[in-house]
């Protein structure tokens, strides 16, 4: 075990990749300018311009190029800066990478896996969105968002593994958050939820950087005496609630804690799951913390009233406990 | 258009001389290189596509196929002649006007017919229908339905080819509707960067579904669009098979050797509607009867009688068994069975389905 910060867990899961002759890594800024959250610097210098490829900033083109090199059996690496900029790819990402494989029977996939962030820190409207749910609506795609350390090295590893098409969500602001890191080579499953902390009063499922932020949350009522388990999903596609509905069964409370809009967001599938299938465990109305819906405005004083903060989770946890 | 049509017609008369004259042309090129044998073949393949698509207009009037069935007819000339220069390492990406360019590039017609009626023989197991045929083990990645986009994945494919020196090339087809879309102009710009060996194959049929090519482009001479690039490009006359074989020939050279991508225009013309259900009021019967008394199936027929490279009664016979071929094909649609309900389950949708399904299978 080694303490690794995300950026570095991420590094080492990269390199290992790169073992592969089949791997590259296609996308903007990777190489000469030195990547721009720091993970692939140092690639271009390591591994050379054949397989660092510098891409001209041309979305669909960086999509499009992996999907058709994945096809043809390489195992391409593609990475969007900001997910704000994966729109100009959703018709690679939806029409062609999602649904080869079924569309043709079946007799070739798209072993592609997209990297790319989501995050915000006075960005304003356009770069500071997320679209998980946009993601996640796609059969044919496999989206995993990791919210730790090791769960980020390990679900890397499981997404170059996989035949499917898969999206690799990061957070800008979770570069620099540190856990323990199994050494060597290991496989974290793509759909497997896992349980983040332990606790008998209220169920909070979420996922990658709000698990840490209701982690947070949950320190903070410790001390008040409410006991909260943590649910973090890390995958988003298939969903697996299995952990998430246990925890339910016992605390018969829950909040669903999502860094994105909430109309239509991912915060909607994941509390119609609990409500479906724990509908009769349920002691009061699941509530859900998330963007406000608005576009980003820059201000700051703004921009902290629109994201997600401990605070506001903290009080939809007391809430649904009715405690004030 | 009128400017269009006039510069095609210039090019065709490159194969109205005679072998007799000795006058060197890609007639007596071809004859000397691949011999009547060949030259027949060329004949059967276009008879197969122009007869397989009037079998398909007709099974879908009987309801036998759904959805959109857009035909290839009156263009065969540019697809057999284009895909007759490729190797089995070679890749074609298509659009979805398919059909002509599988039957070139060799895919069996039963599992194609069987395709469109939507059975689990079909080529694409019944899953993508008349706009997705597909053949991985001939390289045949398959028509493509959003306009434009497919070039990209010419270009991955591409990249592959460079990456592991498999000596391949990748020829795409698209419309000259494709050519004004921001894909379009991603693809050129990464095949050229990347010196990548593709081939760019706009069959320019003068209309983007039912716009008129002078409404939908700034520039008609869509080659001419390759210079944004730097990209070497050439017009053709689409409509004339043996010029189109030598001319996309050169271009498969040149992106084989390493030099780079090429642009062809192929002008050409299809027959029928944009697809089955077209009404056409946006073009004259007037201006698809004259482009149809100059049939490229027809016309290409034509120069191996006069030419003597094949009595008519030969060509006769072909067209017997390729009629035949075409109603066995309907046959084995018809006799087969249609897909399971797997594919209604993340098994179908997904190489590798994980333990936690994306699909309710309860409400399978």
């Amino acid at each position: 075990m080694a303490i690794l910060t995300v950026r570095e867990a991420l590094q080492q899961a990269l390199h290992e990749a790169m073992q592969d002759e089949r791997v590259f890594i296609i996308g903007e800024d990777i190489g000469h300018y030195g990547s721009t959250y720091g993970v692939t610097a140092g690639f271009l210098e390591k591994y050379g311009p054949e397989r660092i490829r510098d891409a001209p900033i041309a979305e669909a083109g960086i999509l499009g190029l992996a999907t058709g090199a994945a096809m043809a059996g390489m195992r391409p690496i593609a990475e969007i800066m900001s997910v704000n900029f994966s729109l100009l790819a959703f018709d690679i990402i939806i029409n062609h990478a999602a649904k080869i494989y079924s569309m043709f029977g079946g007799k070739f996939s798209v072993p592609l896996v997209m990297r790319t962030t989501n995050g915000w820190t006075q960005l304003s409207a356009t770069h500071s969105q997320s679209f998980d749910a946009m993601f996640a609506y796609i059969p044919g795609l496999k989206v995993v968002a990791p919210a730790t350390p090791a769960d980020m090295k390990g679900m890397f590893r499981a997404a170059m593994a996989d035949p499917d098409p898969v999206i690799f969500i990061e957070h800008t602001l979770m570069y620099g958050i540190k856990g323990e890191v199994p050494d060597g080579d290991y496989i974290v499953p793509i759909g497997k939820s896992v349980l983040a902390r332990e606790g008998r009063h209220l169920t909070v499922v979420t996922y990658s950087r709000m698990v840490h932020l209701s982690l947070q949350a949950a320190e903070l009522l410790a001390q008040e005496g409410i006991e909260v388990e943590v649910v973090d999903l890390r995958t988003l596609r298939p969903l697996d609630m299995s952990v998430a509905l246990e925890s339910f069964k016992k605390t018969n409370h829950a909040v669903v804690v999502t860094e994105d809009w909430q109309s239509y967001g991912t915060s909607a599938e994941i509390a119609t799951r609990l409500y479906e299938a724990g509908f009769d465990y349920l002691d009061a109305p699941i509530q859900r913390v998330n963007f406000r819906e608005v576009p980003m405005p820059y201000a700051k004083n703004l921009e902290l009233q629109v994201v997600v903060t401990t605070e506001r989770i903290v009080a939809a946890i007391k809430k649904v406990l009715n405690r004030s | 258009m009128q400017k269009q049509r006039g510069s095609t017609k210039a090019v065709t008369s490159a194969t109205q001389s005679v072998r007799s004259s000795m006058t060197s042309t890609p007639f007596t090129r071809a004859l000397e290189h691949l011999g009547a044998d060949q030259l027949v073949e060329y004949y059967r393949q276009m008879m197969l596509i122009r007869r397989f698509e009037e079998k398909c207009q007709e099974m879908y009037t009987r309801s036998k196929i759904g959805g959109f069935l857009h035909l290839y007819v009156g263009e065969e000339a540019t697809g057999v002649g284009a895909i007759s220069n490729l190797q089995p390492q070679d890749h074609v990406f298509t659009h979805y006007r398919d059909h002509g360019h599988a039957i070139a590039r060799g895919l069996d017609i039963n599992p194609l017919m069987a395709e469109l009626f939507g059975k689990d023989t079909g080529c694409s197991r019944g899953m993508g229908g008349s706009m997705h045929f597909a053949d991985v083990t001939k390289n045949f990645w398959g028509g493509y339905a959003i306009v434009g986009s497919h070039l990209l994945l010419a270009d991955g494919v591409a990249l592959q080819c460079k990456m592991q020196k498999t000596n391949g090339v990748v020829m795409v087809f698209f419309g000259d509707g494709a050519t004004n879309g921001g894909e379009f102009y991603e693809a050129l710009n990464f095949a050229q960067l990347w010196k990548l060996p593709v081939v760019f194959v706009c069959e320019n049929n003068l209309f983007a579904m039912g716009t008129p090519l002078e409404v939908h482009s700034s520039v008609t001479e869509i080659y001419r669009k390759a210079n944004a690039f730097d990209m070497k490009s050439m017009r053709i006359d689409g409509n004339d098979l043996l010029g189109v074989r030598e001319q996309v020939g050169e271009a498969v050279e040149h992106a084989r050797s390493g030099k780079g991508p090429v642009l062809v225009e192929a002008m050409t013309y299809r027959f029928r509607g944009h697809s089955a259900q077209d009404t056409q009021k946006y073009r004259t019967k007037e201006d698809v009867e004259k482009h149809r008394s100059a049939d490229p199936l027809e016309a290409y027929r034509k120069l191996l009688i006069d030419e003597e490279i094949c009595p008519a009664s030969r060509l006769d016979a072909i067209d017997v068994q390729i009629d035949a071929e075409v109603d066995a094909s309907v046959e084995f649609a018809d006799n087969s069975p249609v897909p399971g309900n797997e594919w209604l389950t993340d098994a179908g949708i997904y190489a590798a389905p994980l333990e936690t399904q994306t699909v309710d299978p309860t409400l399978v």
